[in-house]
């Protein structure tokens, strides 16, 4: 009753709909980045464009000079709808096995960033376990954790891949180790954090029942560090994908993202280094997606409010 | 890690009428914090009979609830002896003589009502079908049948403290352990709960200690109530309270109950816990 004498009382006001409500603000600021990469494209491109006029003794317009920044074979920043289209071409107009295909190079690098997600998750969890439970670790281990996370990988990889070259690794295993040996740091803080989460009642109630500390372990302390695992994880994929990334560059890899991006480089193809980012972009986003629906589907079997 | 089976036997030939649960002597327990030394308890006397409903009132910091975690043995006293059952407390613990309760419910909340209960079973190693017996009939005792599947949050402060409380029953401990364990929940609540904790005493026959700070809930559960003063922590009187023990809140009314809750009252101010 009084709700409705309250709505008639105010002014007359407009109402969107939920749907627009809902996805104006995220389609307001993707269309803005759009127009300030075209301007920017513009921006960038011209010189290259104007001397390619000026060389051939050709007469220009500016409109001319516009459409030549955004269609131009070389460009400094290529335009949107150039990547776009180039993106498109190199995932969908090769078959899959093909070495032209982004598909291929695409699952190239995922595999790396599989396996060393695997690993350095792995390694990350068992590191946590031996800090929570021995505090000498902690202090012997952690300094050496975090410098190892100071050493530039770039500069790590190739003697990465010699050393496991020498012994004979080649191929997916080195790049995933790299990918490994960056990822694993988020995880281990996560769940050092996790693990050592419980709260002193939880923890001594345990002992008035006298648990064992294999049954703290695995009825206390893992359960409680699963939610700060899924933070860590979801920031450990992305790092891992990077990784097996970073790990193509300088060890001259013949397929994967990375070797695009380097081949994309060396013979100045903007568009498919542009084309290679977005195929990276799009793997992160999915790759994060699994972890999210990973950590929603433990959530709900762990009773966590709807 | 099992104490010796002689230790059980001493701890089982102590049931005759007179027997002791808990038997301090002397006990002193002094922390060591960073602005130095605190004495927590101060040469503190005390025996509980089997079966008795004792409660631990005074202000904060009257080492009321060290007491009773000496007893538990989650602390050690730095002097003195103390018997739970005529062991030590730590054979006590590890014997499983003792259900202890917290101010929180501390339930997981990944695990179901049913579940939590469960866990101390399946740590000491009761089989399944025990495990679901021993279950049901607890829920049932503190009314909590039809929540099995229901996870802590869905329930509220009361129901959640008693599924804590059918956690501590379910592996059938002689003593309870209770550490302000309605001091959370609102005093309707609290009343409801405090009767059907009598009744459960009563029913179980176990010896209960219960740590409070509220009069009129330390008159009206125990048969002996122990004020404490704080500075150190120290026993100041100890006040037995004869009410039948299917007393009712009904009880609150009577002069005996007032009498009583007066000498409690003067018992503490007489410690001076209220000076500052």
């Amino acid at each position: 009753m009084t709700s409705s004498t309250f709505s008639a009382a105010r002014p007359a006001q407009i109402r969107w709909h939920p749907t627009v409500v809902r996805y104006a603000p995220v389609v307001v600021i993707v269309l803005a980045l759009i127009a300030i990469w075209y301007v920017a494209a513009v921006l960038m491109n011209r010189n290259i464009v104007r001397d390619a006029f000026e060389r051939d003794e050709i007469h220009y317009t500016t409109g001319d000079l516009i459409v030549g920044t955004l269609s131009a074979e070389r460009p400094l920043l290529p335009a949107p709808h150039q990547v776009i289209q180039t993106f498109a071409e190199d995932v969908f107009g090769w078959p899959i096995t093909s070495p032209r295909s982004l598909v291929y190079h695409s699952w190239v690098t995922l595999s790396a960033t599989f396996v060393g997600f695997l690993l350095g998750a792995t390694f990350g969890i068992i590191l946590a376990v031996l800090i929570v439970h021995a505090r000498t670790l902690q202090k012997s281990l952690l300094p050496w954790i975090i410098c190892s996370q100071m050493v530039p990988i770039l500069a790590v990889a190739p003697i990465v891949i010699v050393v496991l070259g020498a012994i004979g690794l080649r191929g997916l295993l080195p790049k995933a180790i790299i990918s490994a040996y960056l990822c694993f740091f988020p995880v281990t803080i996560g769940a050092v954090k996790g693990l050592s989460s419980p709260d002193p009642i939880q923890r001594d109630i345990m002992r008035t029942w006298s648990a064992t500390p294999a049954q703290i372990f695995w009825k206390l302390r893992w359960p409680s560090a699963v939610p700060f695992l899924f933070t860590s994880l979801k920031v450990s994929i992305t790092i891992s994908l990077i990784g097996a990334i970073v790990a193509e560059l300088p060890t001259g890899a013949q397929a994967g993202i990375g070797a695009r991006l380097l081949a994309g480089s060396y013979y100045g193809q903007t568009v498919q280094i542009w084309a290679a980012l977005v195929a990276a972009s799009v793997l992160a986003v999915g790759l994060i997606g699994i972890v999210s629906l990973a950590e929603r589907w433990v959530a709900q079997l762990m009773g966590a409010r709807a | 890690m099992r104490a010796p089976d002689q230790a059980t036997r001493e701890g089982s030939t102590a049931s005759s009428p007179e027997a002791l649960a808990v038997s301090a002597r002397e006990i002193s327990l002094t922390f060591q914090t960073a602005d130095g030394e605190v004495e927590a308890l101060s040469h503190v006397d005390l025996d509980i009979a089997e079966g008795d409903f004792v409660s631990f009132i005074g202000p904060s910091g009257c080492g009321k609830t060290t007491l009773l975690r000496v007893i538990a043995d989650l602390e050690r006293p730095t002097a003195g002896t103390i018997l739970i059952n005529g062991v030590t407390p730590e054979a006590a613990r590890v014997q499983r003589h003792y259900g202890y309760i917290f101010q929180a419910p501390a339930l997981y909340p990944w695990r179901t009502i049913e579940r939590n209960v469960m866990l101390p079973l399946e740590i000491m190693g009761f089989d399944a079908a025990e495990r679901r017996k021993r279950v049901e009939q607890y829920l049932k005792l503190v009314n909590l049948s039809g929540f099995e599947r229901k996870y802590p949050w869905q329930l509220s402060g009361g129901m959640q403290q008693r599924a804590s409380i059918a956690r501590a029953l379910s592996f059938e401990p002689a003593l309870l352990l209770m550490d302000e364990p309605f001091g959370a929940l609102d005093e309707i609540v609290r009343d409801h709960l405090n009767e059907q904790l009598l009744r459960l005493w009563n029913q179980t026959k176990k010896t209960v200690v219960f740590v409070t700070h509220s009069i009129p809930e330390a008159v009206f559960l125990s048969t002996k109530i122990v004020v404490m003063s704080p500075r150190p922590g120290r026993i100041i009187d100890i006040i037995s309270c004869d009410f039948p023990r299917d007393r009712t809140l009904e009880i609150r009314e009577t002069p005996e109950f007032i009498r009583i809750a007066q000498r409690v009252r003067s018992g503490l101010r007489s410690g001076h816990s209220y000076d500052e």
